[in-house]
């Protein structure tokens, strides 16, 4: 079997967007004090709509709207936080690789409305009429914006990352799937720094749609920030969110020689696909029980060591009893002691972006040593008897923490974090 | 790292494009001349379509093949092929610890919803409500299984149960470039010991054509060869789904597995496409390649897209370098954007395998009588990012 470097790696600069704002400090200071970001959808119409409510980002201005234009100026912004904290390279030179977590980039509607008007058909609109439109360079725009690679590269001209970056799916796993990536690279050894960067500002008609035609979102819309209600029994879905974080990841020695400030470390990646079903897990949880024993194997640990589990914690009655199934038969009799919150009850799902910016939270949780809760538990689910951190937020001893991220497509990667290499 | 690069094997290829299916197929298939693609269906667009194939073979559970695109059965047709070629098929202790990248676009549209509400979106009051409504009651609910990126791979782990690790890459054609550089580094590092990579892209689809007609990289008849499109460049897009098994020696020869080829490395880049970008972007990765290659048996596989201006920049780049024989095989499976790489490096190992290059398809392209040892391969992206692979005959 294969024998690779399992060292730690270094988390030197992060920043973070979500629906409470921007920044690491107003974010933590909101999910300490319970605040829920989800509001009324104000961007389009919701008439005709089951689900009314979702923690989009209203305050990063993108005029007109289009997904792949948010998606980018948030990855922008919080990239500009990473690098600034972490203090390394030089403005538009980022001495290392690009690992971007992205929601699939696609021609969207207003896209589609304005070449069709261009095209001008008298009766019933078809492709061909939107591709002699299209014919002749007046819309290159187009095409640029809603090339799959397109956040990617400006992303990499901007901060000057270097050689190709890389734009990855592994649905609401992504996040975690681009740290894991920028691990793996600075220990193989092909760079000393690199730069993860997830973002998601993907929620218009079609996107909410789609989720609520496979009845994963929650539709308790009023209020809306009681909505997301991980691991109570009234759970009834998730809630769309957008969001972006960015992780400067460099190895230790790097880290070290410059000395740069060290906000925690990436112990241990585990990942183990599910081939059960499309959207649903393995009944009996077995890819979610290896992913985090593989990921708490990899950090040298063993399941008592663990001191936090910041969960997948989506709220829907699916993915909440698979992950506290797969967390009680991992850590066994210490289950209930071993506290586990849901971002996501504050933030909603942040789809693509959520894996990084629940690592963010927990490097924070590391940090301040202090556990955000998980917030609307009013009715608890007797199936789950775990500590979710009901409520309120406490102070807490956090050595080891794990962040769990799963996705459609039977995805499943967990991350395992400390203040302190070891 | 401090320890020497695991040799790394192709052990594994799974091909399937409008020549038809497997290495035997292309074979022949390369070393007649091109067939000119049937293009009434898109026209103008020329577009290499898919060769009929029997999915059942690859995908025996019909509600599988319901679940998913034409996309996505292309793909995981291709990766059943592949595992096959392995000897991996079926070997479940195995295919629990095989580690998948996967090279993905995104799925198709339903295009009969988009015009209908196209075209009655014109004469909505509320063009808001209006959508909500029609989306609602149109869309098929497992539509956006069949469209998201990282769905491939998910069909892949159901049907033929790869379950190690499972990424997708997107991206166009530095997905694929990237999803084969990160899968021998993993298992040149120790950190993989097996891993199938590769993609697949369905052509036949006017929403796709959509977004490269837009950018003004869509061919329009008449076809021509890759090489042979000055002053009227373009993509003669190709469905096509290719993937490989890449194995560490050790792996492999522990299973009794043979190498197909050896992949020896993969370079991989990103500018910005200004005059004599691609050039010397070009030469950066060769530089990387060329002390490894010997001359005088070796030939380069081109993935050129034939749009310009890249196709023409690698082509006067390629022209540069002495005894280098170049194939461009687009010419003969167009275009397939995400997996074109792979599909490349896995006609190098056929080639290699036979210790000769295929015919050329037409007057731009040299002969090649001596024998054949190592392939480079070439993929410039029509838009953006550059790669290159050196694939050897494994000893």
């Amino acid at each position: 079997m294969a024998s690779a470097s399992r060292k730690p790696v270094a988390v030197t600069g992060s920043g973070v967007i979500t629906s409470l704002g921007i920044g690491k400090a107003e974010n933590w200071k909101k999910l300490i004090a319970g605040q829920s970001g989800i509001h009324a959808i104000r961007r389009f119409s919701t008439d005709g709509l089951k689900t009314t409510i979702a923690g989009t980002v209203d305050f990063v201005p993108v005029e007109p709207f289009c997904s792949a234009d948010l998606g980018e100026r948030m990855a922008d912004i919080v990239v500009e936080e990473a690098i600034a904290e972490s203090g390394i390279g030089a403005k538009g030179d980022f001495p290392g690789p690009l690992f971007l977590a992205v929601a699939p980039v696609e021609i969207e509607w207003p896209h589609r409305e304005m070449v069709a008007a261009a095209a001008g058909a008298n009766g019933a609109v078809s492709y061909d009429d939107l591709l002699r439109a299209a014919s002749g360079g007046k819309f290159r725009g187009i095409h640029e914006r809603c090339v799959m690679l397109s956040v990617g590269d400006h992303l990499a001209e901007r901060f000057g990352t270097k050689g190709s970056p890389i734009s990855l799916s592994t649905a609401c796993a992504s996040g975690a799937s681009a740290i894991q990536l920028g691990v793996e690279a600075i220990r193989r050894g092909e760079t000393d720094v690199a730069l993860c960067v997830a973002t998601d500002g993907s929620i218009n008609a079609e996107a909410l749609i789609r989720f609520s035609l496979l009845s994963a979102l929650s539709t308790a819309n009023d209020p809306p920030e009681s909505a997301a209600k991980p691991f109570s029994k009234n759970r009834d879905g998730f809630v769309m969110a957008e969001g972006a974080g960015a992780l400067v990841l460099e190895s230790l020695e790097h880290a070290k020689a410059r000395g740069a400030k060290i906000l925690g470390v990436i112990e241990g990646c585990g990942e183990m696909a599910d081939s059960f079903h499309r959207t649903r897990s393995s009944p009996d949880g077995k890819p979610i029980i290896a992913c985090i024993r593989k990921a708490i194997a990899d950090a040298g640990l063993t399941p008592d060591d663990i001191d936090y589990i910041n969960p997948h914690g989506t709220g829907t009655p699916e993915n909440d009893k698979m992950e506290s199934l797969g967390v009680m038969a991992v850590f066994g009799e210490r289950a209930a002691s071993v506290p586990m919150s849901s971002n996501k009850s504050m933030i909603g799902h942040t789809l693509s972006a959520a894996g990084a910016v629940e690592a963010i939270f927990t490097l924070m949780t590391l940090e301040h040593q202090r556990l955000p809760p998980t917030i609307n538990y009013q009715v608890p689910d007797p199936t789950i008897p775990l500590d979710v951190v009901p409520n309120t937020a406490r102070d807490a001893t956090v050595r080891h923490a794990i962040s769990n991220s799963f996705g459609f497509g039977g995805q499943n990667v967990s991350l395992v974090m400390a203040r302190e290499p070891a | 790292m401090a320890e020497a690069p695991r040799e790394t094997w192709i052990t594994g290829i799974g091909i399937v494009s409008c020549l038809g299916e497997g290495a035997d197929t292309h074979w022949q298939r390369l070393n007649r001349p091109p067939p000119t693609p049937e293009s009434d269906a898109f026209a103008p667009y020329v577009v290499h379509r898919l060769a009929p194939i029997e999915l059942d073979k690859q995908i025996p559970k019909k509600g599988d093949q319901r679940q998913m695109e034409p996309w996505q059965r292309i793909g995981t047709y291709a990766a059943g092929l592949a595992l096959d070629s392995a000897g991996a098929k079926g070997n479940a202790e195995l295919l629990a610890r095989m580690d998948m990248i996967v090279a993905a676009g995104g799925g198709e549209r339903d295009e009969t919803v988009d015009a209908t509400i196209l075209t009655d979106l014109r004469k909505a009051q509320n063009k808001g409500t209006f959508l909500n409504e029609r989306l609602m009651s149109d869309l098929r609910p497992t539509l956006f299984l069949a469209q998201l990126s990282n769905l491939l791979a998910g069909n892949i782990s159901i049907v033929h149960g790869v379950t190690g690790m499972s990424r997708t890459f997107m991206g166009e054609e530095s997905a694929g470039v990237d999803a084969v550089r990160i899968a021998l580094a993993r298992i040149q590092a120790g950190q993989s010991d097996i891993s199938l990579v590769g993609g697949s892209f369905n052509a036949e689809r006017k929403d796709v054509l959509l977004l490269f007609e837009a950018g003004g990289h869509a061919l329009k008849a008449p076809f021509a060869p890759v090489f042979e499109r000055a002053g009227r460049g373009g993509m003669a897009i190709g469905s096509l789904g290719a993937f490989l098994v890449l194995e560490s020696r050790d792996s492999a020869t522990a299973r009794n597995a043979k190498p197909l080829a050896r992949l020896s490395s993969v370079q991989s880049d990103r500018v910005r496409r200004q005059p004599g970008a691609v050039t010397e972007s070009l030469t950066k990765m060769w530089s990387a390649i060329a002390p490894q290659v010997a001359p005088g048996q070796v030939a380069v596989i081109s993935g050129a897209s034939g749009s310009q201006p890249a196709t023409a920049d690698e082509h006067a780049w390629l022209s540069t370098i002495p005894d280098l024989p170049v194939r461009a095989t687009g010419t003969y499976v167009g275009h397939g954007v995400e997996p074109q790489f792979v599909m490349n490096i896995a006609l190098a190992s056929v080639a290699l395998g036979h210790e000769k290059l295929f015919a050329p398809a037409s007057g731009s392209e040299a002969a090649m009588n001596g024998p054949l040892t190592q392939v480079v391969v070439t993929g410039v992206g029509h838009w953006r990012g550059e790669g290159m692979a050196l694939v050897e005959a494994a000893r």
